[in-house]
């Protein structure tokens, strides 16, 4: 019975993985097909308008979680580091946990909650509605047509908003240096700069453009499979979310363990 | 390409090699959806210039022949071909050059819905072809003024009702001039009037560009007027297979009840069997 029910999910996953996979080259297929006749892969307007709203709309938010944590984050451990008088190392802490692993990873689970949600929403409902199906009919590649905007205006924003997080945490960071610790503006970016490493910054950016490419691939997938009408579409998405967010913890878990076992740092 | 034989198909519209054989044909089709067999073995051809009309029952896989035709399903056994070439062997970009020449009306138009209308109908020409903006708009005001919906550029296909968006998803489907339109019920849901304002664009369209049709309806006073052709589908099998006139006086039982539209006969017995 146990080992039925694992059998039956490892296979799910196995083929949910695999769907992924052929949805990201049939996509990229469809735009070779367009460019070799002298064209642009998709849409301009689309692509600004996935954009605008992916990327300027998630801007406050994103900066508004990140700033509250980076506060909290520099409060509980500034307090805990001073009965040993070692708060300066606050800034420091706070930069590495956020370029190397807090930034992107919020902002993953950020985008993959209000954006996820919308792809999954819009291709599903245009899924039931048979819209996905007269563009396939007409010739256009759906993957091109409506996949490759939300996926390339994703994954080019993410960077984006992960150094905006970043730098919101920071300014939270420092308020609290400020306010509690007694760490002056300047030192406060000296310590900063000091902990920012090269390594770091692209380690986070990597992520951040992997975790775009997951949650857009993800969101339309699910959005392109919906059955079922209007309850098919809500179940999608709750479940595009779900799926988004727990793929996006659990790879992070996993290249943490991979850098820190295996390449020892 | 010299087989363009001094034959009546070397004056029709683009002579290609391969027009003289059927533009469509189905070949022994066999369509499962996991155990449910929708398709049960089903050959018929599409001339060019026809109009074929397909009956059927609601459920009886009319809809799903039509998506066999145009490349998005894919049969369980049996061949498609389209101008004499088995689609299930075309490359993606060739399924897309044949699609282009082919048009498609949806049973529920199926529009784009973020889109108006001028951007529903300019969308084929602009993503497939090298036509100017003001060589589109033009062409869309032509074929809006032929489907009695001008003027309506700037709606959004949420502000039409049901028929409007069936006459814009006609105009979409012939915005690429194509070989073959396939209609989904393309009258139903319309008033009478409507009904044959659409019928006479479905009949004037294959005169004027020389175009085949296959007309999936249930309304018999339509399906009579449009078809040069009629099949009947039923129980997953092609059952008759005829002119109009021949099929107004068959004695085949089931054809006879679908055209008379009474519910005594074998149609209604095999659903109470079913249920
Ligand atoms: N993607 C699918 N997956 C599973 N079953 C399907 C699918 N598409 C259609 N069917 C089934 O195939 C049968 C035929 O459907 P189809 O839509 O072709 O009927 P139809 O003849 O067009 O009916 P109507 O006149 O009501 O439009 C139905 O029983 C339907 O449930
Ligand atoms: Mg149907």
């Amino acid at each position: 019975m146990v080992i039925g029910a694992i059998g039956h999910y490892v296979r799910t996953f196995l083929q949910t993985v695999s769907s992924l996979i052929w949805l990201l080259i049939d996509m990229v297929a469809e735009m070779g097909d367009h460019i070799s006749r002298g064209r642009l892969p998709f849409r301009r307007s689309v692509f600004f308008e996935q954009g605008e709203r992916a990327g300027l709309g998630s801007v406050p938010l994103v900066c508004m979680v990140s700033f509250f944590l980076g506060l909290t984050m520099a409060l509980l451990t500034g307090y805990q580091l001073r009965t040993f008088g070692t708060e300066r190392l606050v800034p420091g802490l706070i930069t590495i946990a956020f370029w190397r692993e807090l930034g992107p990873l919020m902002t993953g689970i950020i985008l993959a909650a209000r954006i996820g949600a919308a792809f999954t929403a819009e291709l599903g409902t245009m899924t039931v509605s048979e819209e996905v199906e007269a563009i396939e009919a007409m010739g256009l590649g759906p993957l091109r047509f409506l996949v490759a905007p939300r996926l390339t205006a994703l994954v080019l924003l993410m960077p984006a908003l992960v150094v905006m997080s970043n730098l919101a945490a920071l300014f939270g960071t420092y308020m609290i240096c400020q306010i509690s610790f007694n760490i002056s503006g300047e030192n406060f970016l000296d310590l900063v700069m000091d902990a920012l490493i090269l390594k770091d910054v692209v380690l986070g950016m990597a992520k951040s453009l992997l975790f775009g490419v997951i949650i857009g691939l993800i969101a339309c997938y699910s959005g392109l499979t919906v059955k079922g009408g209007a309850a098919g579409v809500g179940n999608a998405t709750t479940r595009s979310v779900v799926l988004t967010i727990t793929t996006v913890i659990g790879v992070d878990t996993f290249l943490n363990m991979l850098q820190v076992n295996v390449l020892n740092n | 390409m010299a087989a363009a034989s001094p034959s009546p198909s070397a004056t029709r519209r683009d002579a290609a090699p391969d027009d003289d054989r059927p533009l469509v044909q189905i070949e022994e089709v066999v369509l499962r959806f996991g155990s449910k067999t929708v398709l049960d073995g089903i050959s018929f051809t599409v001339d060019r210039g026809d109009r074929l009309v397909v009956m059927g029952q609601s459920g009886g896989g009319k809809s799903t022949l039509l998506r066999l035709v145009i490349g998005i399903l894919k049969p369980t056994s049996g061949r498609v071909l389209f101008a004499g070439t088995d689609i299930a062997r075309l490359s993606r970009r060739q399924l897309n050059a044949m699609r282009a020449r082919l048009g498609m009306v949806y049973q529920y138009s199926a529009l784009i819905s973020s889109l108006n209308v001028r951007d529903n109908l300019a969308l084929p020409l602009e993503e497939l072809t090298e036509k100017s903006t003001a060589e589109i708009d033009e062409l869309i005001r032509a074929r809006l003024a032929a489907v009695d919906m001008s003027g309506s550029e700037d709606k959004m296909p949420s502000e039409l009702s049901g028929g409007m968006r069936k006459r814009i998803g006609l105009a979409r489907a012939l915005m690429l001039e194509p070989e073959l339109i396939l209609y989904d019920e393309p009258s139903a849901g319309l008033d009478p009037v409507t009904s044959s304002v659409i019928d006479e664009l479905i009949i004037d369209t294959s005169a004027r560009t020389k175009s085949s049709a296959i007309i999936v309806t249930h309304e018999m006073e339509s399906a009579f007027r449009i078809a040069t052709r009629m099949v009947m589908l039923y129980q997953g099998k092609i059952i008759a297979d005829d002119t109009p006139e021949k099929f107004r006086n068959s004695d085949n039982e089931v054809v006879a009840q679908f055209v008379s539209g009474s519910t005594q006969g074998p149609i209604g017995e095999a659903a109470h069997e079913r249920t």
